[in-house]
């Protein structure tokens, strides 16, 4: 067998053939295999140490598996942060046949890691899958992928046939008496399947919409109506690594709360964009955004004006929130959520009106129609911001904003507070007076800019001026 | 379900309420008085929690929150607030936001003045509307079919007609498309929404968004006048409210009556009164005068002329036909008038298309309910429930879908209910009666009827309990199979079934509108009215009537046969087109020309009222007080709404002013003293009179008891020769019957037929779909349009009876047990 070939990263530390993955120092536990040239193929996977994870699962009880993943403390990654061994462990006695179902519908805008993790390593991926079924006595799959990453469906796909072909999917999984089918289906494109229930909907074949709660998890009732468990392919990616070097080696990454790495994708004014593996807990936004390591701070040395800390969905971040360490409980206590690990950096050039109608808009494209407040009220947001910058603002179509987004999501919205992180927050997540949290994001852009930056908005409508470029950013007074 | 001791005590606006066990706060909140606004929300649909109208604050121990009262069961110490400043802002907020698209075209819309969006708004919403965007915009209105409209401006998106479409009626052909705020309910192209029950969307649509082309710009529904009715258009009996304007109808709307149809309808019933306002009905009496032509003539002339006929002729040359569709009232009035004056017995209310009356009479009855009971087992050993019964059928398909009812089919073709059927036994003509024989073990080990015996023998199990455990009842859906074959096919099987289940019941599947009132008021040969036969009867009626007949008279088709020898000099036709519903053609046109007089009460002149010689205008339901019996012995009001065309009067007032020039006193002034005689001679009502049905107007009154089980005599069927085809004739919910043909949106939608195959039996024939063929019956050699359907059996040939086409009654010969057909050699 002929020795992978590793590719070096270029002057900025990007692998070439792995866009936008920076190959920094650090720890790599899911990302380990991405320099190999041909990670993706199963040949390199095997040379390069896939399905020692499984073999050393395949020794022990599948109790024993899953007190191991239980110990890691191992988080889901999908945006909820639950810890994926408490969830396993949601499925009614008794009621069988039951289903893993891998969420592979990464739409969050800013993320990209999971695309990634199956496009560079899907062998990983499959392995994590077999080790949760095995964990779970589960003989069914069902990977979802999103319907535009071609490429992680075609690598998948083979893949999944290599493996097959390999005796490590299928009957009889290395001569054992485990067995599992792993089924590939690939998304239709909307946003709004990347929420579990909408994604059991289209998996079943119907319109992908949220499923009426209670039951809150698919574990009681889900799949063709039977327990399923619901696991983002991050949190699945982790698991070969968990099995092979154990949870105390695994807990001794990250913090107490939030053990391991994960997988953060920074995006916007950052001088080196990228996907990073980091270090949960102990790493804060500041040393992502600024560390030499990392981002290495804003573009052409400007200033920083805001930044989302987890996905378009969560409230903005400022300068105040930087020291916040990555970790989804203080996150939340702040204001706002390190949801699907997404970072969006603007610089102080950026014009926030265009910015949130940015957000709005694709929240307003992606709403799925059911829920009125949503479907009627991100598209409402969006027209009066398209009309506030087309320059036919009035004076009150800012209460406007602000009270439609009270009808979608009623009382205090999460917003991070002037001063101390944390301090006269409301925590996240908000109210909503609709099925999922769709709706509720769109007020998320809307009330971050609009308690912070007010008279830009203000001077966009009585003055018509857009931002002027490179001036210090205007703070209004405080934002109660 | 009331049951106050499984009640869950929840405090609503600081009032305690008791809810009943999963029952929804909305509904509990409603129930007690506390009214929620609601757009998606509907009794008889599953939540889906879609519009949010209905968000209250709840607090159930973790602080008060907001939810939708549609989706939340009660739970015991539940703190619901439903006047808070949160819940009143949110659900101000929510209509607001289903005001922002919609385009407040109130002036022109149909719905406005009943519609929930205004009253709504009115109650619940903002003042004033804060969007001063353009709204979105639709071509409108579009068409989804031939009947019904829709706006999509208007539509709010509440998912109560995409989900009717698919959660109750099973035809999934509305759906939502697109995203966000263009997301719209629409067809697939080239899919139209061609559903048999359609019009129920535009009935449980809350705003103007779907329209039906009988009621489009007719009225303002501050202008309907509107009494509640029952529908006679088939024997389920639906409730139905009846809303006119200006002594003219203009809707059928469904009415929830929870035995019975729930509140929905099927097309048929809801628009078949625009036939009951056609310019063609009969306005004024017509005689046949001495050239020979049908003229019009007054009552006094027409009445007299009709006497004349009756007086002194042989009560056994006299033959009364039809009657199903009358109401009760006129019923009994044709009764006591044909048996107790006149004195025959050669009274048949059905057409030679449905069972023997002492038959039907005699088995164990089950109600709807009784059929649907949640985890029953229902046998279907009849026709196809969704073409003849629609509204029976969507309480049917609810049972197997929704309430884990068991289904079981024994039909010579695939019905409406196959794709839900546990087991299709897929019976031939004739051998329903060996198939079942099979089930319980009796029968050899070959293939019998087209079915296997392993395969009957499974279904066996089921039926009798063996494989899916006792206590569920067992539901034998009865009725005509076909009208190519004799009734005692399935007489036969039907008694099998009797003899080996235990506390089987049945439902008769007899179709024709009051048909089940006219078997209980004694329009059949061999009964009297209270479902006992003459000999049992007659010292009840020796007082009442001035005679009863000596002796069981003629059926339908026999007394046709005897008409057709020139025996009859009296033939009384009630409402019975007998050239187009008695199967056999030929049959009934001899019958027809054999005959006397023939004196015709009808609302059409139709072919066989054309062959009439005295024609008396009669009442459309709309048009006459009185009640029906449904099929499950149900009786309920029909109410009179407008005034009937010309001179039209009741059918039981005929018989009445009939008597009267006969000599005779019915004692009948009004439709009420049918309920004060019936008191006396029907023990079987004695618990119904006007008041009472008064009180249960909505669910009616049930009618039970009956005679012993009779067991005519088997049916002997010819062996099936393998180089023919056995021919099925079924009905479908669109014909060419006078009603349908007199409704202007019901008359487009009757198929055409064609002479139909098994696909491989078609492939065998050689000939390309559309072609011709001639095929030899027992009438001779006909010359058909031929065509595959897979949902006919191998061996077998299909034709839908009374349409365009071919002529199906022309290939039915009314002796035959069954008709085999053979292909012609070019």
């Amino acid at each position: 067998m002929p020795e992978p070939t590793i590719v070096h990263p270029d002057g900025m530390g990007y692998i070439p053939h792995a866009a936008g993955f920076v190959a920094n120092e650090g720890p790599k536990l899911v990302s380990g295999r991405f320099p190999y040239e041909d990670s993706y193929t199963l040949e390199c996977a095997l040379a390069t140490g896939a399905y020692t994870g499984l073999r050393a699962a395949l020794g022990r009880t599948p109790a024993d598996v899953h007190t191991e993943v239980r110990d890691a403390t191992l988080l889901g990654r999908g945006g909820a942060g639950f810890p994926a061994g408490v969830k396993w462990g949601f499925c009614p006695e008794d009621v069988w046949p039951r289903y893993l179902v891998v969420n592979g519908d990464e739409s969050e805008p800013g993320t990209y890691k999971d695309r990634l993790l199956m496009e560079r390593d899907p062998h990983q991926l499959i392995e994590g899958c077999l080790i949760a079924c095995y964990a779970l006595g589960l003989s069914q799959c069902f990977l979802y992928v999103r319907g535009e990453m071609a490429l992680a469906q075609e690598r998948l796909a083979v893949a999944l046939n290599d493996a097959y072909e390999a005796g490590y999917v299928g009957r009889n999984i290395c001569d054992t008496d485990f067995s599992v089918d792993i089924t590939l289906h690939w998304g239709a494109g909307a946003y709004i399947v990347g929420e579990e229930t909408a994604l059991i909907e289209s998996l079943e074949g119907n319109r992908g919409m949220p499923r009426l709660k209670p039951p809150y998890f698919p574990a009681a009732i889900g799949l063709y109506g039977r327990p399923t468990i619901v696991n983002n392919v991050e949190t699945l990616a982790n698991l070969p690594w968990i099995l092979e070097h154990g949870a105390i080696a695994y807990r001794g990454y990250g913090s107490e709360a939030s053990p391991g790495t994960r997988l953060f994708a920074v995006s916007g004014h950052v001088v080196r964009p990228g996907v990073y593996e980091v270090e949960q807990g102990v790493t804060t936004y500041r040393d992502l955004i600024y560390g030499p390591n990392f981002c290495r701070g804003i573009r052409e040395g400007n200033e920083l004006k805001a930044f989302i800390p987890g996905g378009a969905s969560a409230p903005w971040f400022f300068e105040e929130q930087l020291d916040l360490s990555l970790e989804a409980r203080d996150i939340g206590a702040a204001g706002s959520m390190l949801g699907s690990g997404a970072i969006v950096v603007m610089d102080h050039t950026t014009d926030v009106v265009k910015a949130c109608l940015r957000i709005v808009r694709f929240f307003a494209r992606e709403s799925c129609g059911k829920c009125s407040p949503c479907r009627e009220g991100t598209s409402w947001e969006e027209k009066i911001l398209e009309r506030i910058l087309d320059g036919h603002g009035r004076p009150s179509d800012l209460d406007l904003l602000l009270d439609i987004g009270d009808n979608i999501s009623p009382g205090p919205y999460p917003v991070a507070a002037h001063g101390a992180a944390g301090l006269d927050a409301v925590p996240f997540p908000p109210l909503q007076t609709t099925i999922c949290p769709l709706g509720p994001s769109s007020v998320a852009p809307i009330t971050s800019a609009l308690r912070r930056f007010r008279s830009e908005f203000e001077a966009r409508i009585t003055r018509h001026e857009g931002i002027p470029v490179r001036s210090a950013p205007v703070v209004d007074g405080d934002p109660a | 379900m009331n049951d106050v001791g499984q009640s869950v005590e929840i405090t609503v606006d600081g009032r305690t309420v008791l809810a009943n066990p999963g029952e929804l706060l909305i509904d509990a909140c409603e129930r007690t008085g506390t009214y929620i606004p609601r757009f998606c929300h509907h009794p008889r649909m599953r939540p889906v929690g879609m519009c949010r109208s209905c968000l209250v604050e709840v607090d159930t121990g973790r602080g008060p929150a907001l939810q939708a009262s549609c989706m939340l069961e009660c739970s015991p110490g539940m703190q619901v607030d439903t006047e808070s400043e949160r819940t009143r802002k949110a659900q101000a907020g929510v209509l607001e936001f289903l005001l922002v698209n919609h385009p407040l075209d109130c002036p022109v819309c149909d719905k406005g003045g009943e519609c929930p969006l205004q009253d709504q708004t009115m109650a619940f919403g903002p003042g004033e509307s804060r969007f001063v965007e353009e709204k979105r915009h639709f071509e409108k209105p579009i068409p989804v079919n031939d009947n019904v409209f829709l706006d999509r401006e208007r539509c709010i998106l509440c998912d109560r007609c995409t989900r009717f479409a698919d959660e109750v009626a099973g035809d999934a052909l509305i759906h939502f498309q697109g995203r966000g705020s263009d997301t719209e309910v629409n067809t697939f192209p080239d899919e139209p929404f061609s559903s048999y029950f359609s019009g129920n969307t535009v009935q449980v649509c809350p705003v103007g968004a779907l329209t039906a082309a009988p009621y489009r710009f007719k009225a303002r529904p501050w202008d309907l006048e509107e009494v509640e009715s029952t529908s006679v258009v088939d024997s389920v009996g639906s409730r139905i409210a009846v809303q006119s304007s200006r002594d003219c109808v203009l809707r059928f709307q469904g009415v929830d009556a929870d035995a019975v149809n729930w509140g929905w309808l099927c097309d048929k019933e809801r628009f078949i009164f625009e036939a009951y306002d056609h310019e063609d009905r009969l306005g004024t009496p017509l005689l046949r005068g001495d050239d020979g032509d049908l003229a019009p003539t007054g009552w006094g002339e027409a009445l007299a002329a009709a006497a004349a006929a009756l007086t002194d002729v042989d009560p056994d040359r006299i033959a009364v036909l039809g009657g199903a569709r009358l109401t009760n009232e006129s019923q009994y009035a044709w009764t006591k008038f044909a048996k107790g004056v006149l004195g025959t017995d050669h009274v048949d209310a059905q057409l030679g298309d449905g069972l023997p009356a002492d038959f039907v009479l005699g088995l164990p009855r089950a109600t709807i309910d009784e059929a649907c009971t949640p985890g029953g087992i229902i046998v279907l050993l009849g026709p196809d429930p969704k073409e003849e019964l629609g509204s029976l059928y969507l309480r049917l398909r609810h049972a197997v879908v929704h309430d884990g009812a068991t289904l079981i089919e024994l039909t010579p073709r695939a019905t409406g209910l196959t794709p839900f059927a546990d087991h299709s036994l897929r019976v031939r003509p004739g051998e329903a009666v060996d198939v079942v024989r099979a089930m319980f073990g009796e029968g050899g080990t070959a293939p019998i009827g087209g079915v296997t015996v392993e395969e009957a023998q499974a279904v066996g199990a089921i039926v009798s309990g063996a494989a899916v455990g006792q206590n569920r009842p067992v539901t034998v859906l009865l009725g005509r199979q076909s009208l190519a074959e004799a009734p005692g096919t399935v007489v036969d099987a039907a008694l099998v079934l009797h003899d080996w289940i235990a506390d089987v019941r049945f439902l008769s599947m007899l179709r024709r509108g009051n048909v089940h009132g006219a078997l209980d008021l004694g329009l059949a040969p061999g009964l009297l009215p209270g479902r006992v036969g003459l000999d049992e009867g007659r010292p009840r009626f020796a007082a009442a009537w001035p005679t009863t007949p000596a002796t069981k008279g003629r059926d339908a088709l026999e007394s046709l046969r005897a008409a057709a020898d020139g025996e009859v000099d009296v033939l009384v036709l009630l409402g019975a087109d007998v050239l187009t519903d008695v199967p056999d053609h030929d049959l009934a046109r001899r019958g027809l020309e054999g005959a006397g007089t023939v004196i015709a009460l009808d609302l059409f002149a139709t072919p066989t009222v054309a062959a009439a010689d005295v024609v008396l205008p009669a009442t459309a339901p709309t048009e006459t007080d009185g009640t029906v019996t449904n099929l499950e012995g149900r009786v309920s009001i029909v109410a009179r709404k407008v005034t009937p065309p010309g001179t039209a009067r009741p059918d039981w007032m005929i018989a009445v002013e009939l008597a009267r020039r006969l000599g005779a006193d019915l004692g009948i002034s009004s439709p009420d003293d049918v309920w004060a005689e019936l008191s006396v001679v029907s023990p079987i009502h004695a618990h119904i009179d006007p008041e009472a049905l008064a009180v249960q107007a909505r669910e009616g009154i049930l009618v039970s008891g009956g005679p012993a089980l009779v067991r005519p005599a088997p049916l002997e069927v010819p062996s099936h020769d393998k180089n023919s085809y056995r021919l099925v004739v079924t009905r479908s919910m669109y014909d060419c019957g006078v009603l349908t043909a007199h409704s202007r949106s019901l008359a487009g939608l009757a198929p055409v037929t064609r002479l139909a195959f098994e696909p491989t039996d078609f492939a065998a024939l050689g000939v390309a779909e559309g072609g011709r063929i001639e095929v030899r019956g027992p009438r001779g050699n006909i010359d058909v349009v031929v065509g595959p359907d897979s949902r006919v059996t191998k061996g077998t040939a299909h034709l839908l009876f009374n349409q365009r086409g071919v002529s199906a009654g022309d290939l039915i010969e009314a002796t035959a047990a069954v008709i085999d057909l053979t292909v012609v050699p070019v």
